[in-house]
Formats: C-alpha cells, structure tokens, sequence
C-alpha cells in the first residue's frame, strides 16, 4: 500500500479491545466476519470504547454505536476527509507523529482545507454536528482503530478511500500501537494469502515486485526455468477484455466462479464463451463449469492440507479429516502434476509442509514460516527467520516504506449516479448465512432453511411510493440487466438505497452492476449502481 | 439402542469461510461431521464460531459434489479419467503457446485454496507458462 508500504490489517484481532475509540466504516462486522465483531461488541460494552459506525445502511453494528453517520453511498472519500479537516482545525492531530514519522503532510493538508463540515454535509447527507462529533471522538481517545472493508473498496475511487483512512490514522498518531491502526477485514478465507503468495498479476509471493529484475532473476535461477516479461500481468477484469478480443485463449479457474461473482454477468458469459480453451477446478459444479472445456474434481478444505493466512496476517494450519472423495484430489497435487506433464522440474512435492518449506526459502515475510511452527497458534507474517515469533503490529517504530506518506485525495462522483430513469442506488453485499455465491452454504440445508431467498432490501419511505409491501415480488432494473426478487421493506437503507446480495443464482445482483474500475487497484464499483425499481407482477 | 456421540477423532482445523480464521474441532464419527466445537485458547475465536463455521459443513458429503474430471465432447462434458483431462490440457497448452505465446493464457488463483496451492499456481504460471497472468477475487 502507497501509504505504509504494506495491504494488510495492521494489528490484531486480540488488541482490539485496547482501543479508546473505533471508526467502522463500509463494514458490516456482524455478518461479515461474525466473531471479529465480538472483539468490538466486547471492546464497547467491556471496555467502554466509543465507536463510530459509517455506513449508508443502518447495520447490526449501529446498535453498539455511540454514534451511525449514514452518509451516501459513495461518499466516504468526502466523510473521511471532512473528519480530518475537523481533526486539524480543533488542534486534535498528532503532531509529534506527523513530524517524526510522516512526509508530504503539509501538501495534503492544503488539500483537506477544502472540506469543511458545510461543504461535506452537503456531498455526504451526514448533519454537521455529528461530522463533527465523530473528528472529536476519533481524533481524542487513543489509542483509535479504524476498521474498513469492500464497503469503501468497491468503488471506482476504492483506492483514494483507503488513501484516505491511512491519512486519518497517521495524523492521529494512531499507527504502530495496540488498539491502534487501520485495519481492512479481508472477506474469504484466505484472500489475504492468495495475495500474499503472489496471486496477483504484479507481485510474486511475498510481495516482490516482478518489475524488478532481481526478484524475476532470483524466481528464475530458483526455478531453472525461463524468465517472464519484467511488465505487470492483466487483472480479472482485463483477463475478461482480452478473451473477448481473442488476446487471451486459455485460461484456468481454480476455486473460483466469474459467471457469477464477477460485475455485469451477461458481458462475463459472453467472455468465457469466447475463450478457446476453458479449465475449471472446483469441488461442485457451477455457474463456470457450464463455460469449461475441462472440469477437474478438487479435494475440499477437510479432505488436505495446507495453511490459510486470516485477516490479521495469521498463518493457520487446516488439517485432513477426510479422504478426498471419488477421483478428486488436493489442488496442489493437481496442479504440479500439470507442470511435471509440461516438462517443469521442481514440482515433485510430497506434502504441503514441503511446499511451504520451499514458500520460506523465497520470500522473506514468510521466511521462518514451517508447518512444524504452526501447531497452536500459527505465526503472523512478517516472520524472516525461523527464530522470529512473528508480528502482532506492523509499523511500531517505523513504516515499512520508511516514512508514512500522506497522499491528497478528492471526493468524486460514483460513475453511474441516479438520474430520473434510474433513481435509485443499489448497493450489494453478503448476508450472515451465506458465502459469497453460495457454491458451499446453499449446500447446507440448516443455512437454506434459514436464508432461502434473495430479499432486496427498500426504504419503508421508498416502498410506499413504489406500492411495495414487504414480501411482494419487485423487478430491479439497470443499464446492464433486470433482476427479479421479493423485497424486504425496512428502514436499514437510507431512503434512496436498495441492497441485494450476490449469493443467489436465481436472482444474481451482478447481472445489474456495474463492471467499471478503480484505475489503481482495479477492484470493480460493486458498491454503487443507477436502477430503478417497480412492482412485478405475478412471478 | 441409545447412540452414544462419542467421536471417533478430533480434527483441529480452519474455517473455510470467512477471513477471521476462526479455529475449530471437527468431531467425527462414522465419516461425518456430527459436532464443532471451538477452542477457547485459539487466540482467533476463543471458543466462539459463527452460524457457518459451526453448522456449514454438509456441502462437503452434498451429491452434486464433481468426483471426476470432465471433458467437454460434442458440446457436452464428459466423465473421463485424470489421463484424459491432463492430457488434453497439457497438448492444449503447449499448443497454444506455441502459437500465440505465454500472455495467451490467463490463470485465477483462489482467495478458497491454501497458501500453498496458490503458491503453485503462480509458479506454474510465472515460471513454467512464462506469464503473469494470474489474478483471484481479491478485488470482488
Ligand atoms: S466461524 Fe464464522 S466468523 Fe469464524 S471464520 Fe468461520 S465464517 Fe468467519
């Protein structure tokens, strides 16, 4: 990350409870990462914490809230800047900190005079007086923890916003200390590994840039193989474009399901239908496979081995409970099989504990990382050496990039705004039954029983207007598709906003959103869309 | 006959769902799942899971799961051996890049698989296929 030199949470789930003040924002703990949630619940009712909840919707959250700006979706960029205008003007910063640990401070704070709380109520629909409350709250008790997640990310300005966040802990003097920090909740289980390991189109595992000619002559001499281009790959979403354009011919899914978790769905199938060659490797059929022209059987997460990295950089052992059942076998295996019958060398791995082994030979952060160390409470990265034990806070001291840097930021409008044909935003995201796009919940029959079916959330104000009652099947429309599910009239929402979730084929959110970017991070602006939304009828 | 629910064995693990990494006991008998328990030492959870970690399991015996590889023949796919499949992706690959190179393909790698698995995707990718091409939903 620009700010710090490093994407992930900064500190840990067992220091939340330290925290004087919490800011939660574009995060719905309660369903999304259920017992994270219950360090801030504890932090508040044990410790008496003041926490902030921002979100547009009024989340479970709220109920432990001192106070809930309901700003605007898409206007966290405004929020979060205006908080740190009041922050300076009432003298509340950190200034040892900033002067000390931080560059380019006064530049960005000739930036933030532009944000007054008359000018960002306006934007974000937040009253003044609470704007200012929250700077007070957040800017005088220490230590104070910021907590954030796709709610903020998933918007064409998604990397501006986490700008934004780091910027309000430095100047608070927040970074590098229990309690403290700013903390992304990652959402599936092992996102923050498949970054750490290199899953990304511009790093090899551990972070390493493949810009530079060392780590790719390093990875090659490792290897014994040829060396790769010195130019960043394509993201998802340019994979998407270049099958559509016939640059990419083949391509291979592990564990994944584009058709259905990727924004505007119709353009995804479309894409896939394209490629010449499609391999999918998962444990159930889905709405991918139907794309394949070879389906590989996988082992599930009980039937292998390995390590999963949770949200606080924590390398955890899963362990085999099961045979992997018919012909299926652990990812791993599958996939060095395939690199052996390419020719590779190297790829005669017995178990993942020799996988792992090799993981630490080549990248630093996970240098001291062996199975053997894991049992009990695993190790948080960075951890160099096989004596380290590991990291609960990153940047005491010192920032991994040197100085924190305080980057400029400014508030824009989400691409696609209401206008008079669409009026209404959606916003999509996850409920607590569910995961993501149901490939495993909506196998378990207790979960189904409970969350059977999509319930597009409406303002009672909305719904009035529109002739909707709780329960009534409505049709959801936008540019790109038309969904039709029954709604759930209640005031979470603010008046203005609908929210589905993306875990129901039968009534699939992504049909509807919208597949424009952020220009840095590439993350897709799930978070807000133009629709309009009437009554069906029948159905 | 009273079935006592004493498990065969206890399997320390972690969830599969969400990025807290909640730590749980598998309690097994029979081939089944029949009980999760938490332990309270975990610094993760302390003994807590939420509605998935403890009772979303049962997708794993569910009938739809894929239990054999796949091949696409005349439009539809196939049950075929692990043989078969490898083979047609390996002469497929090779062909490809022949053809039209290393940035030819695309990989995803998976935010569900270990650390490991993604470890060798991407040196089959990056190092073995020559591209970096590799990507997961991360951003979704
Ligand atoms: S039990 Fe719930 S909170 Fe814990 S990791 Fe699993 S899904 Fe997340």
């Amino acid at each position: 990350m620009q700010a710090f030199g490093s994407g992930a949470m900064t500190n840990s789930i067992g220091d939340i409870t330290q925290s004087k003040a919490i800011l939660a924002i574009g995060t719905n703990t309660t369903e999304q990462h259920p017992v994270l949630s219950l360090q801030i619940k504890k932090a508040v009712r044990k410790f008496g914490a003041q926490l902030i909840v921002a979100d547009p919707r009024r989340i479970e959250l709220t109920d432990f809230a001192i106070l809930h700006l309901q700003h605007k979706a898409g206007t966290d960029l405004a929020l979060l800047n205006g908080l740190a205008y009041v922050i300076l003007q009432e003298n509340l910063y950190d200034a040892g900190f900033v002067a000390a640990r931080t560059e380019n401070f006064e530049l960005w704070r000739a930036t933030v005079e532009e944000y007054p709380p008359e000018r960002v109520s306006a934007i974000t629909g937040v009253p003044i007086d609470d704007l200012v409350r929250a700077a007070r709250i957040y800017g005088s008790n220490h230590p104070a923890s910021i907590f954030y997640a796709m709610g903020i990310t998933q918007h064409t300005v998604g990397h501006q916003n986490v700008l934004a966040v780091a910027n309000l802990a430095m100047l608070t003097g927040n970074m590098g200390v229990p309690g403290g920090g700013v903390n992304p909740l990652r959402g599936q289980n092992n996102v923050q590994g498949a970054c750490d390991m290199g899953g990304l189109p511009n790093v090899y595992p551990g972070y390493q840039s493949v810009a530079d000619d060392a780590i790719r002559e390093k990875f090659t001499a490792y290897h014994g193989t040829g060396q790769p281009p010195a130019k960043a790959g394509l993201t998802i979403t340019e994979m998407m474009t270049a099958a559509h354009d016939g640059r990419v011919r083949a391509m291979y899914i592990m564990g994944e399901n584009p058709a259905m978790s990727d924004p505007n769905s119709l353009h995804i199938h479309e894409c896939l239908e394209k490629l010449e060659f499609l391999v999918v490797q998962d444990i159930f059929p889905n709405e991918t496979t139907e794309f394949a022209d070879v389906v590989l059987p996988a082992a599930a997460f009980a039937e292998k081995e390995g390590t999963f990295t949770n949200t606080e950089r924590r390398v955890q052992l899963i362990r085999r409970a099961f045979d992997p059942p018919g012909s299926t076998r652990p990812d791993w295996q599958i996939l060095s099989e395939l690199a052996r019958r390419l020719g590779a060398k190297g790829f005669d791995y017995e178990s993942p504990s020799q996988i792992m082994d090799e993981i630490a030979e080549v990248t630093p952060i996970y240098g001291g990382i062996h199975h053997t160390r894991l049992e009990g409470d695993g190790l948080q990265w960075p951890c160099p050496t096989p004596e380290h034990p590991g990291t609960p806070i990153l940047h005491v001291g010192k920032f991994s990039r040197g100085l924190g840097h305080f980057s400029p930021v400014h508030h824009q409008e989400a691409v696609e705004m209401p206008d008079t044909e669409y009026p209404y935003m959606l916003t999509t995201g996850r409920i607590l039954q569910h995961w993501h796009t149901g490939t495993m919940t909506r196998r378990v029959s207790g979960l189904n029983f409970i969350a059977p079916e999509e319930r597009v959330e409406i303002n009672p104000s909305d719904a009035e207007k529109l002739g909707i009652a709780d329960g009534d099947w409505i049709r959801v429309v936008s540019r790109r598709g038309s969904v039709t599910a029954r709604a759930r009239v209640f005031d979470r929402p603010r008046p203005g906003l609908v929210f589905m979730t993306f875990h129901f084929a039968e009534a699939l959110s992504n049909v509807l959103t919208n597949n424009v970017v952020d220009p840095v991070s590439k993350i897709p602006e799930y978070k807000v869309c133009a629709v309009k939304v009437e009554k069906a009828e029948g159905a | 006959m009273v079935a006592v629910l004493k498990p065969e064995h206890i399997v320390r693990t972690t969830c599969p769902y969400c990025g807290v990494g909640c730590q749980m006991d598998l309690h097994i008998k029979e081939h089944m799942v029949y009980r999760v328990s938490a332990p309270y030492e975990a610094p993760t959870n302390h003994g807590n899971l939420c509605v998935k970690g403890r009772f979303g399991h049962e997708f794993l015996w569910h009938p739809d799961r894929l239990k054999t590889p796949l091949i696409r023949r005349n439009g539809w796919l196939e049950e075929a051996t692990w043989d078969e499949a490898l083979d047609t992706i390996t002469a497929k690959f090779a062909a490809i890049k022949a053809e039209s190179g290393p940035d030819a393909f695309a990989f995803f790698a998976s935010a569900k698989c270990t650390n490991e698995e993604n470890y060798v995707m991407q040196t089959l990718a990056r190092q073995v296929i020559g591209t970096h091409n590799i990507d997961h939903c991360a951003r979704l």
